[in-house]
């Protein structure tokens, strides 16, 4: 029983961050209608900047102080990350507004190659470390209930906690704010939001900075765990199902989504992986959002898919 | 002024639907057909033959199976990777455990079981389309990607993952120089291509196109969605799926599952954007360019690098190739949404009325 429990609370903590990038894809699709297959490459970009900021800037300015070289390589990677939604904006997103969905999807993949390529020719390609102070030890819980209680990394815990902030965050400014309600109105419904002069193009770049400081955090807590490397960008690949399961327009949906995938892809791996020779981690969450597709085709929170002729 | 059909009057339906109705095309054709089967492989280098022109007959192959999906029916799928790995593990298994097993039939079959997946995967077209669509053609690649690495029947039980083929014969002839394989992947490329191309513009291809620009108005003039979009998956996995035997069997010999990841997929939706969404001589130039670019990269861009006095790495090329394959893909779809197959047509356009534009 306690094994099952860590089990679940590791599925429970992949799935914050699973969420984590898969709000990036939501906040985008959302305010756009643009289905941002760069996410991906986002979140390593802006890993490889925070993880050789931090570097390069102690060196630099010749101080020692980690905390210090980290803030100003966060904030460094964040401006970076605002100019990229500038850029993204300028020269991709304006020049196709009113395009089909499929041809913006194609357009963000050329996006994705173009800032693999550019963030590993200025930043370099090898495993680099991000060093934000994470604690490595396991903690034990509820050692009176279960034999041994329950091992947590407390790594994942601290990086569940700056998730959760972020997403409170996240919400806040789009309730509160007079910005967030802009992109509100946008994301309901773009010709009225333009008509009470919701300026468009700007809230595009907003909404493509708020995706890239997700992206960053994402990029920073996975690259403080796994290193910051190529293989970073599979972890958008895994964010796609949950964006599926929870519906393409819905910001609950995301976090709830990235949940339930967290948690069924590390029980499936550990109870029925075995019959089909492991490694199934890879294809559950895509076969499972397959399943809710045929079932639900707009997801479990997703707004109702309506044709109009 | 020699490009024009002035006074090639269509007497009967026959002439007037014939494939390529302009005289000067069909001889265009024709001469690029016998250009590739004799002029080609006496002139072409062993390398050009084995690292450029099978790579590309092979891609485009798979292009075109890609745009019967992608470019006519509309559907877009980002799992052609996966039908052409089920192609070449198939073949494959078809190959080895049947003794006596003939080559062509061994390819064709490789092209079947990659129908069969294919219209699986292609059910959930039924219910979503756009990008919903498009992650659940994922989910093929991705459940591809780990059957072929984790299930050790497919690969016949070899110890290292990987399978190889040899003695490729077909009625006698020892497919094994690079000439051979040349004209071998000539032959079924081109086959295909005429195929596709029929296909394309008969009472089916239409209808896959009627889909692709409004399926509801399809649905009302008569057009069953259903038989249309899995037909179209299973024409596409087909010839995907044959694409993906030959590129393992004839272009690298042994192979494993990274051969056909979903790196392959994009390149083949690449290829497809670049040279023209619903185009058969779209998918060759396509082809040609994606095989050709990297190439050429290779080689220019070290000299500029020497230029400047900087050296230029291994590493910095593969980042530069990724850099303007990305560059490339945005700026066709900005500035030619309809690809080089479009900039070809115009320059046919353009052609026509030479000299005198008036």
């Amino acid at each position: 029983m306690g094994f099952f429990f860590e089990t679940l609370i590791g599925g429970l903590m992949a799935g914050v961050l699973y969420s984590l990038v898969a709000l990036g894809f939501v906040l985008i699709f959302k305010a756009s209608g643009v289905f941002n297959f760069a996410q991906g490459a986002m979140v390593l970009f802006a890993a490889l900047a925070m993880a050789r900021f931090s570097e390069w800037i102690p060196a630099l300015l010749g101080f020692d102080s980690k905390l210090l070289g980290n803030l100003i390589a966060f904030v460094l990677a964040a401006l970076l990350m605002f100019a990229f939604a500038w850029v993204v904006e300028k020269l991709v997103l304006r020049p196709l507004v009113n395009q089909e969905a499929v041809t913006l999807l194609m357009a963000t993949l050329g996006v994705t190659y173009f800032l693999d390529g550019f963030g590993q020719t200025i930043f370099g390609s090898s495993v680099y470390k991000i060093d934000i102070g994470m604690p490595k030890e396991p903690i034990f819980l509820l050692q009176s209930v279960f034999e041994g209680g329950i091992l947590i990394s407390k790594e994942d815990l601290y990086a569940s906690i700056v998730a959760a902030a972020l997403v409170a965050a996240l919400t806040i400014f789009f309730q509160k704010t007079s910005t967030g309600r802009a992109l509100r109105a946008v994301a309901d419904d773009h010709q009225a939001a333009q008509s009470i002069g919701i300026p468009l193009n700007r809230m595009w770049v907003i909404v493509w900075c708020v995706a890239g400081i997700t992206a960053l955090v994402a990029g920073v807590i996975w690259g403080s765990k796994i290193g910051v490397q190529f293989s970073l960008t599979t972890v958008a690949l895994k964010a796609l199902p949950v964006i599926i399961l929870g519906g393409l327009t819905s910001v609950p949906g995301a976090i709830i989504g990235g949940l339930l995938i967290g948690v069924g892809e590390k029980l499936s791996e550990v109870y029925i992986g075995p019959f089909f020779g492991g490694g199934i981690e890879i294809w559950f969450s895509y076969v499972l959002a397959l399943l809710v597709l045929l079932v639900r085709p707009q997801g479990l929170f997703g707004e109702k898919i309506i044709d109009r002729v | 002024m020699i490009y024009r059909e002035n006074g090639q009057f269509k007497v009967n339906y026959r002439a007037d639907q014939q494939i390529f109705p302009i005289a000067q095309d069909r001889f265009f054709v024709l001469g690029l057909i016998a250009l590739a089967a004799v002029a080609v492989p006496m002139l072409a280098s062993d390398y050009a033959l084995k690292a450029i022109l099978v790579p590309f007959l092979i891609l485009s192959l798979a292009a075109i199976g890609v745009n019967i999906l992608v470019g006519y029916c509309g559907q877009i799928s980002l799992g052609s990777g996966a039908f052409m790995a089920v192609g070449a593990y198939m073949a494959y298994n078809v190959f080895v455990r049947i003794d006596g097993m003939p080559l062509i039939i061994a390819l064709l079959s490789g092209g079947f079981f990659a129908t069969v997946v294919g219209v699986i995967f292609g059910i959930p077209s039924l219910r979503v389309k756009g990008l919903y669509l498009a992650v659940a053609t994922l989910a093929a690649q991705f459940f591809c990607d780990w059957a072929f690495s984790r299930i050790s029947w497919f690969t016949n039980d070899s110890s290292s993952g990987s399978v190889a083929v040899s003695d490729l014969t077909v009625l006698g002839w020892t497919i094994n120089t690079p000439v051979d394989k040349y004209l071998f992947c000539l032959a079924f490329v081109s086959l295909f291509a005429l195929l596709a191309k029929n296909l394309v513009r008969s009472s089916i291809g239409r209808q896959w196109m009627a889909i692709r620009d409004m399926d509801v108005a399809a649905a009302v003039i008569g057009i069953r969605p259903v038989y249309a979009k899995l037909s179209a998956f299973a024409v596409s996995s087909f010839i995907v799926g044959v694409a993906g035997a030959l590129w393992g069997f004839v272009h690298l010999g042994s192979w494993e599952p990274l051969a056909f990841s979903i790196d392959r997929s994009f390149q083949l939706l690449f290829v497809v954007i670049i040279g023209g969404l619903g185009s058969i001589m779209g998918s060759f130039m396509g082809a040609a360019f994606i095989v050709v670019l990297p190439i050429f990269l290779s080689q220019v861009l070290p000299m500029i690098g020497n230029l400047f006095g900087v050296e230029v790495s291994i590493a910095m090329v593969s980042h530069a190739e990724f850099m303007i394959f990305g560059a490339l893909i945005v700026w066709f779809l900005i500035a030619e949404p309809h690809g080089l197959a479009k900039l070809w047509s115009i320059g046919k356009q353009k052609l026509r009325l030479w000299p005198f534009p008036h």
